[in-house]
């Protein structure tokens, strides 16, 4: 056998490495999080987050074994089965789940919670790549179109039940992925002027200040261009539509319930109530921004340590890392997802079939959805949402689903000559 | 159609990548603003109130010393009583302030520490102490609170209060925060800096509960508290308090001074307070009455107080006269009655006798003589020339202006010059007939007590003087004393022009202040009647003894009075005995004062 036909030298080390280190800087930061002084444990502590995660970080690496010893075309085959399965649990989590903060978005088995959408993730991933992989599958038309957002939106309804917003906006990540195969540009440029409008209405008192320069634009293009009817009123009804949208939206956002309405103005005055909604993003400011470029060393921190961040091992644990690393603690670490988002790209890309580029795109899109939102949100450039930091907050459910999310893809990688010939 | 579009994404993964680090670098190093926020969170200053310094008195007998004293303090979160009224009985409150301070202290915060009970002096605390422990969420804070052992020289020694917030703006080094203590009157005052110390600072940190989670950086920031320096006063404590007992019941100030060093070894503003009412938990009422009485004891008459200094200035006058040469102690002038009243006493006489009789109408002469020396052939030009002369000469004897006596507050007095009367009159429309009564000591002349004693002690030392000081040494060292209390000030007047006034004001006791005699001590002093247009005169007295050898200089004012051979004189005798011999032997004289009616 040649060297070149190894099995271990055609797995994606780079990929794995940076998973690697992602998952042990993370595990240092929760026990940093964690950490007493007048109470020290070891890191190894099971009594601790830190010694739990161990074990979390432990079966991670059986499940790796586990995927990266069964067979690739496994994945394939199963993906609709999966599919199925995961739907028919997550329409029973309301009901049988176990109640955290209002939410039904937890299994318990035994001393373990499982969070069924985390896990979700990869069954559609694994079900979009499987109805999209066909070659006929164009998504410039529209039956297409509603198909792939079918099966996007049937896991997100159900997601919304329980209710956890934060986990179901994560499948909007998925457009990503149909953008890179074919989805209409056109979709995208709508969704980012309705993204700034949004924004835009909610940063101005007044809608004025947008109905205006919008008007002024519309009666612009409207002069400069051709001047035949059916385009004039095709750019009125645009216009008129951006505008109704932007006064509509005050009257939306008033008819959310209190706690999102508040999680939203925060985000534009984090200081109407610093010691209510405000805290958590004051807070969480406050403890990277008092990091500065060094950071205050390792569990050194003192925001975090002594409970000003609340959620810090999970969903705030950036706030652990920015305060005790400094800038250049952040700038290691967005560097590495960074990294490992291109790679994945470049990964995606050498796939000889569409099926793992597909899966390989969704792998990126809800890593990068995940790291934007999260780290976004805890320096108050997005709302607080309850999503994991991937590989680095605390918890089974986050670390083995985005451990199997990407080791699946891993997995695919390393056989793509394989399923190029089998597909031949 | 679709091959760019993995490019566009890696774009975007850059373009999230950089936006986040960016709003990172702006939020961790561009913006401070969140390192201190973040120390304000979870570091908690600790101020180490430093050991006010003590104040001693000449013997270094303690006139000033620290009480510790014990606040109540209560954490909202874990307070629980079940009997108010209870709780109320054994910690001596009544139940509309209990649930008052309670509501505030959990409006400041439910987790952090408030007080409850302030100031519980050490017996109080001792009946309570043992009730503490069946109260969760209370605890005891020691400070320590001014205490007097004497109960004397309240007006000299000032006290210490909360800072008022005119003086917080004005502490420009920050020292001070919101109910630090501050001296606000007499040495407290001024030598706040050096009483205070230094207050020291432990950072500990707390969590969000405000629960102590340890030592900051390991107490590297710490700093402990210095103790203030210890004053040495120059009162004697003795002498002190004799002239507070010879003062009660009576309105007007002693000032005693040790002529050879400026120091002051007595200064009573009477009627007198005591300075344990301003310290502990009964300030602001103990202030408030204080205030609001009519006999001003916190008006600071030694050196508030302004009196026309009446005949004791004739000295004043007879010595610039002699320096001048305007005088001889042959000079006569007859007693002109048509000039200015006089009493009875044989006439011509020379400048001892006039001294000694205390005669009006020659200084109205020789006064005359040392203003109109004929420089000017016009009248008016000639008195303004000749008054700003003497004006200089006059002030060289520490009147007009503040002397600087190391208290707060002092007056300067007045001694007019021509610019005062040019204001009242016009330029050049009044002359030697406006303004003889200064001639006596009269007219707008205004000095006060503890500058007619330092007008003894001029007499006493022939022609210089110590700026009048209560500091004697500063923590036992007796050169750390402002310079200016070491510096002589040379009144321009030789000294032997000093040997005939001495004798005259030795002699004058025979005629106008019989009870100031003391058998074996040589007395020199003159007696003085300062006018009071609002009702009965005020007695006043400055002598200085013994003679030949001065050691005590004083100038005493009873208000309404009468004149000054009676009660000034006898008191001021009395405080020289004391001072002198440390014991009276003349009990009557004692007696007479004591009881004060100064009738015959």
């Amino acid at each position: 056998m040649r060297q070149d036909d190894l099995y271990i030298n055609k797995i994606d080390w780079l990929s794995i490495l940076l998973y690697g280190a992602l998952v042990m800087i993370g595990w240092f930061n929760i026990y940093a999080a964690v950490y007493d002084e007048q109470a020290a444990k070891s890191i190894f502590d099971f009594s601790i987050n830190s010694g739990k995660q161990l074990v979390w970080i432990g079966t991670a690496v059986l499940l790796i074994t586990v995927i990266m010893v069964a067979d690739y075309r496994l994945f394939d085959n199963l993906s609709l089965i999966l599919y199925g399965v995961f739907l028919l649990i997550l329409l029973l989590t309301p009901f049988i789940g176990k109640e955290i903060n209002g939410q039904r978005a937890w299994f318990e088995i035994g001393p373990f919670r499982l969070q069924p959408g985390e896990f979700a993730k990869f069954a559609t991933a694994l079900a979009l790549a499987k109805f999209i992989e066909k070659p006929s599958f164009d998504l410039s038309q529209p039956k297409f179109q509603f198909q792939a957002i079918l099966i996007i939106m049937l896991p997100v309804s159900m997601i919304m039940m329980q209710p956890d917003t934060g986990t179901a906006m994560v499948y909007m990540a998925f457009f990503i992925m149909l953008y890179r195969e074919g989805m209409p540009q056109r979709y995208f440029v709508f969704a980012l002027v309705f993204i700034a409008i949004s924004l835009l209405s909610l940063a101005v008192d007044n809608n004025l200040y947008i109905a205006l320069p919008v008007a002024a634009l519309t009666l612009a293009l409207i002069l400069m261009g051709k001047k035949n009817w059916q385009r004039i009123v095709t750019l009125c009804m645009i216009g008129i539509a951006i505008i109704a949208y932007s006064y509509s939206l005050d009257l939306v956002v008033s008819k959310l319930p209190q706690h999102q309405q508040n999680r939203i103005m925060v985000l534009f005055n984090p200081d109407i109530d610093p010691l209510g909604v405000g805290w958590n993003v004051t807070q969480s400011k406050i403890a990277i921004g008092s990091g500065g470029f060094w950071g205050k060393g390792y569990l050194e921190g003192t925001q975090t340590k002594f409970d000003f961040v609340p959620e810090q091992h999970t969903d705030f644990i950036f706030c652990t890392l920015g305060e005790e690393f400094g800038w250049i603690g952040s700038l290691v670490v967005v560097f590495l997802f960074v990294a490992l988002l291109i790679r994945l790209v470049f990964l995606a890309e050498r796939q000889k079939t569409r099926f793992s580029r597909v899966y390989g795109y969704c792998v990126i899109s809800i890593l990068l959805f995940h790291f934007m939102i999260n780290i976004s949100m805890t320096i108050g450039l997005f709302p607080v949402v309850g999503i994991p930091l991937p590989f680095f907050s605390y918890g089974g459910s986050s670390l083995w689903s985005f451990t199997i999310l990407l080791f699946i893809f891993i997995k695919l990688d390393s056989h793509r000559i394989q399923l190029l010939g089998r597909m031949n | 159609m679709n091959e760019n579009r993995h490019s566009v994404i890696v774009i975007v993964i850059i373009i999230v990548g950089v936006i986040l680090l960016t709003k990172l670098f702006m939020i961790q190093v561009v913006d401070d603003s969140f390192l201190r926020r973040a120390e304000r969170n979870a570091v908690q200053r600790i101020v180490d109130y430093p050991y006010r310094g003590l104040i001693s008195d000449r013997n270094n007998e303690l006139l000033v010393y620290n009480n510790p004293v014990f606040d109540l303090m209560v954490i909202p979160q874990e307070f629980n009583i079940a009997d108010t009224a209870k709780f109320c009985d054994i910690f001596q409150i009544e139940k509309e302030k209990l649930i008052e301070r309670y509501t505030a202290a959990k409006k400041y915060s439910w987790v952090k520490p408030s007080p409850l009970i302030k100031q519980i002096s050490t017996t109080d605390f001792a009946k309570i102490q043992d009730y503490l422990i069946d109260y969760p969420g209370l605890f005891v804070m020691t400070r320590s609170v001014r205490a007097y052992p004497d109960s004397i020289a309240g007006s000299a020694l000032g006290y210490i209060a909360e800072i008022a917030p005119r003086q917080l703006e004005r502490d420009t080094v920050n020292y001070y925060t919101q109910g630090d203590y501050i001296g606000h009157s007499g040495l407290e005052s001024f030598y706040e800096k050096i009483l205070r110390g230094k207050k020291g600072a432990k950072y500990k940190m707390v969590n969000v509960r405000g629960v102590d989670k340890g030592s900051f950086k390991n107490g590297t920031l710490d700093t402990a508290s210095v103790a203030g320096l210890n004053l040495q006063s120059t009162i004697d404590l003795t002498l002190q308090k004799y002239g507070e007992k010879l003062m009660k019941g009576k309105r007007g100030s002693v000032v005693a001074i040790e002529p050879k060093t400026g120091e002051i070894l007595s200064m009573i503003s009477a009627p007198v307070y005591d300075p344990n009412l301003l310290a502990g938990a009964a300030y602001s009422k103990n202030y408030n009455i204080l205030l609001s009485d009519t006999t001003k004891p916190l008006f600071i008459r030694p050196i508030q107080a302004k009196y026309p200094p009446g005949s004791i200035f004739k000295v004043v006058q007879s010595l610039i006269g002699l320096q001048w040469g305007i005088l001889t102690p042959n000079t006569t002038y007859a007693c002109n009655k048509a000039l200015v009243a006089c009493h009875n006493h044989p006439s011509p006489v020379n400048l001892f006798g006039a001294i000694r009789n205390s005669c009006n109408p020659y200084y109205y002469q020789a006064f005359r003589q040392m203003i109109n020396q004929e420089v000017s052939s016009n009248t008016y030009t000639d008195t303004q020339i000749g008054l700003d002369k003497w004006h200089e000469a006059v002030e060289k004897f520490g009147l007009g202006h503040k002397l600087g006596v190391d208290l707060p507050y002092e007056n300067s007095g007045s001694v007019p010059s021509s610019s005062l009367y040019d204001r009242i009159y016009g330029k050049g429309r009044w002359k030697y007939s406006t303004i003889y009564s200064l001639s006596i000591g009269q007219g707008e002349m205004e000095v006060t007590p503890i500058q007619m004693a330092n007008l003894a002690a001029i007499f006493a030392n022939k022609g210089y003087y110590y700026t009048p000081h209560l500091i004697k040494a500063i923590n036992g060292d007796p050169d750390n004393i402002p310079e200016e209390y070491t510096t002589k000030h040379d009144v321009g007047v030789a000294a032997h022009h000093f040997d005939m006034v001495q004798d005259a004001m030795a002699e004058a006791l025979y005629g106008t202040a019989m009870r100031a005699i003391i058998k074996d001590i040589a007395i020199a002093g003159k007696t003085g009647t300062a006018q009071n247009p609002h009702g009965e005169d005020h007695s006043v007295f400055v002598a200085f003894a013994p003679k030949d050898d001065p050691k005590i200089a004083i100038a005493v004012y009873v208000e309404n009075a009468g004149w000054g051979g009676r009660a000034a004189a006898s008191t001021a005798s009395l405080m020289i005995e004391k001072y002198l011999r440390g014991h009276i032997e003349r009990p009557a004289l004692e007696e007479y004062v004591l009881v004060g009616d100064f009738a015959d």
